[in-house]
């Protein structure tokens, strides 16, 4: 890690800003509510990005003063320190001091302190200081602070720390008035010139100075209130107690999963049949052949298959995102860590985990708040084997072929059972695999410890929830849905060419490239007791889990769910439909999931780590399920 | 760090977070770790316990314990609440 080398020269430069409007950097640590701001700041205009060759997200937009000066606002990943230890971090330092090309040095900083939580912001200023930009502090949630009798002389701040300094509550209307008071002057003249950069990573020494001087303003410039706030102790007392903790945590997640499937069911079933009926109007429109052929079932089959899933995804992320607005994500993963620490992983990667039952993608882009390295790859390599959403119609498919309506145990519905059972297998395999995961990495690489914030409760906004929903929802698709559109066409085209000889019988697809491939494979599938036709499904099932649903339909030639159930019961053993669950458990049969954790994790090496590791799993799962079976008798 | 003569006489009474119990109430000593295995190497784990705000000085108090094995725990350092492992709150000296 650089953390020297002061005197470099900037690689980017300042602009004109006669030229270009005046760029503001929002810079603080996580939970001070900086993404609060920057959507009062910005509101509508953000745009969300990446910065270049990392996969941090690059979010800038347009503010506009009361007096309608416009300026650019970018809101750089949190951070406590410029010590960088994740590439979030890493991005905040390198475009503060000027390290990266493609990213122009900001005009000001907006350093963001949560006002209930002084001392570690004053400690960031006290080394934002030295990055040689004008700089003005804002005590956000300002409200929560006065509420709770915290008293800041914000002017003598002001003065002791030789910087503007202002209040703010971002959430409110109005809140941002005496910002405004003080900053929009500052943009209507020329902004103080930057000096020179002179930071460097502190040391321990540093640190500690650092720490007593930000204790010191504190205790000069705060007064605390006579009488605590107790609220999130109180909640603590509950929420975090040895027994009742685990208890509540399982019925959050418990009541999650109820919402996430009945909740969404509604809108998937609207989205399928929106895309049923577009299909239907296509085909009535344009004539039957290769275009309306590529129209229907390569175009508007692809794009449905991935939008179908978008309910669950925001379901699933309003639940994350609420619990973690109020505070209560760190509560679990502290809850957890014990046991997700026994398996190798850090207890932050108890939030991607979760995502990962609706998505693995989204889980996958959520283990960048792990911060170290090791963490990160591990939660990455094992959270496709959460059971996600795209599973649930394979699943459901093959239960209810071959898993009798019966009640056991008093009661219990027996295909439910196996549905838990593929759950539950799921996350074993997940602490099993990430157990395994550190004979993957060098003795260096270490594994970090816990150290978490565990930060005061409060009231989740609407507005800021929407905002983050709206962001999750352009993200998976845009990237999912190209991704899977692309594999799509191309197994369209695999599924299609060449075209059936005249006269043929069979199904169109058993003339097809994917029938060669599938034929091809089908004798390294024969112990598992998988048919040639599965072979063939599993092919466009690359693209994505649920697709060999669709084609299996196709290779059977049945339309309709009833009726592919039908087949299916009549021409498969319980050990093949046993096995092919077992198979669905472990195989990485989703593209887009590659291509994710090939770009999150850096290097294409572990996106093949990953789909070697998980068709081995498949393999060996579903070959010791359908040998048992067959030794049973159900072969 | 260079413990002065002050906080060596100190740290003969103080004992590592790492070993208080839920309830502990007291002022921190030192922050001194040794090598551990595993994670980082002493000098980072001291200045990221520096960041967290765990100072000389500072009041420290165990508020809650994890529901497995008592690990990690939650401690209150002045007005903020963090969560460590026991391991390394042993890097920890209060009385």
């Amino acid at each position: 890690m650089t953390q020297a080398a002061s005197s470099a020269l900037p690689l980017s430069t300042r602009t004109d800003p006669e030229t270009q409007p005046i760029e503001a950097a929002l810079v603080g640590a996580p939970n001070c509510g900086k993404t609060a701001l920057f959507n009062a700041l910005t509101g509508a205009t953000q745009k969300v990005g990446n910065y270049s060759g990392v996969t941090v997200e690059r979010k800038i937009g347009v503010a506009r003063t009361p007096e309608g000066r416009q300026f650019s606002v970018i809101d750089l990943p949190g951070t406590h320190s410029l010590r960088a230890r994740s590439p979030d971090e890493e991005v905040t330092r390198d475009v503060l001091l000027g390290r990266r090309p493609d990213e122009r040095i900001p005009d000001l900083i907006l350093a963001v302190a949560d006002a209930t939580n002084l001392r570690g912001a004053l400690r960031l200023v006290n080394e934002l200081k030295s990055v040689g930009l004008p700089i003005v502090l804002v005590l956000n949630m300002i409200d929560i602070a006065r509420h709770r009798g915290l008293q800041i002389d914000h002017l003598a701040l002001s003065q002791s720390l030789g910087i503007p300094v202002v209040t703010a509550t971002a959430v409110r209307r109005g809140g941002l008035d005496a910002l405004w008071e003080v900053v929009a002057p500052m943009l209507e003249a020329p902004l103080p010139a930057a000096q020179p950069a002179t930071w460097v990573a502190p040391n321990s020494h540093d640190l500690r100075v650092a720490m007593r001087e930000a204790d010191r303003l504190v205790k000069a410039h705060v007064i605390q209130p006579a009488i605590p706030d107790t609220v999130t102790a109180r909640i603590d007392r509950v929420v975090l107690h040895p027994i009742a903790g685990p208890v509540i945590l399982l019925v959050l997640l418990f009541t999650m999963f109820q919402a996430v499937f009945t909740w969404a069911t509604p809108f998937m079933d609207a989205i399928d049949a929106g895309f049923t009926w577009l299909g239907t109007l296509v085909a009535q429109v344009i004539p039957s052949g290769l275009i309306q052929s590529f129209l229907t079932n390569g175009v508007i089959a692809g794009i449905g298959s991935v939008i179908v899933f978008l309910p669950q995804i925001l379901f699933t992320f309003l639940f994350i995102l609420l619990l973690e607005d109020f505070g209560y994500m760190a509560r679990a993963a502290f809850l957890m860590d014990r046991i997700m620490g026994r398996a190798g992983l850090n207890g932050r990667a108890f939030i991607p985990l979760l995502s990962s039952f609706a998505c693995a993608i989204p889980g996958i882009m959520a283990a960048r708040v792990i911060d170290n390295r090791r963490d990160r790859l591990t939660t990455i390599l094992v959270a496709p084997l959460m059971t996600c959403s795209a599973r649930i119609p394979v699943y459901t498919l093959i239960i209810a072929a071959f898993i009798p309506k019966t009640k056991v145990l008093g009661g219990l519905s027996l295909q439910g059972l196996v549905m838990f059972g593929l759950y539950a297998v799921g996350i074993l395999s997940v602490l099993v695999v990430a157990f395994c995961a550190r004979f993957f990495f060098a003795r260096t690489e270490r594994s970090a410890p816990l150290m978490l914030d565990l930060p005061d409760y409060k009231m989740p906004r609407a507005r800021n929830v929407a905002l983050g929903l709206y962001q999750r929802a352009r993200v998976f698709l845009r990237r999912a849905g190209t991704v899977i559109f692309w594999s799509m066409v191309a197994i369209w085209v695999l599924s299609t060419f060449p075209q059936p000889p005249e006269g043929a019988t069979g199904p169109a697809i058993n003339y097809s490239f994917a029938a060669m491939i599938g034929k091809f494979i089908a004798p390294i599938l024969h112990p598992l007791g998988f048919n040639w036709q599965i072979a063939v499904a599993l092919v466009p099932g690359m693209a994505a889990r649920e697709v060999a649903v669709a084609g299996l339909a196709t290779v059977y030639a049945v339309s309709g769910d009833g009726g592919l159930i039908h087949t299916l019961a009549g021409q498969w053993s319980l050990g093949t439909a046993l096995a092919l669950l077992a198979w669905y458990i472990f195989a990485p049969q989703c593209i887009s999931t590659l291509a994710v954790i090939r770009r999150e994790a850096g290097s294409g090496k572990w996106m093949w780590i990953a789909l070697i590791y998980m068709f081995v799993l498949a393999y060996v799962a579903a070959l010791i399920t359908y040998q048992i079976a067959a030794l049973l008798g159900a072969g | 760090m260079m413990a002065s003569h002050d906080t060596m006489k100190a740290a003969a009474t103080a004992q590592p977070l790492g070993l208080c119990r839920r309830g502990f109430r007291g002022t921190l000593v030192s922050v001194s770790p040794v090598a551990t295995q595993g994670g980082f190497d002493p000098e980072e784990l001291e200045r990221r316990l520096l960041e967290l705000g765990f100072i000389e000085g500072a009041t420290v108090q165990i508020l809650h314990e994890g529901p497995f094995g008592r690990d990690p725990i939650a401690i209150r350092v002045n007005d903020t609440t963090v969560a460590l492992r026991r391991h390394e709150a042993m890097a920890i000296l209060a009385q």
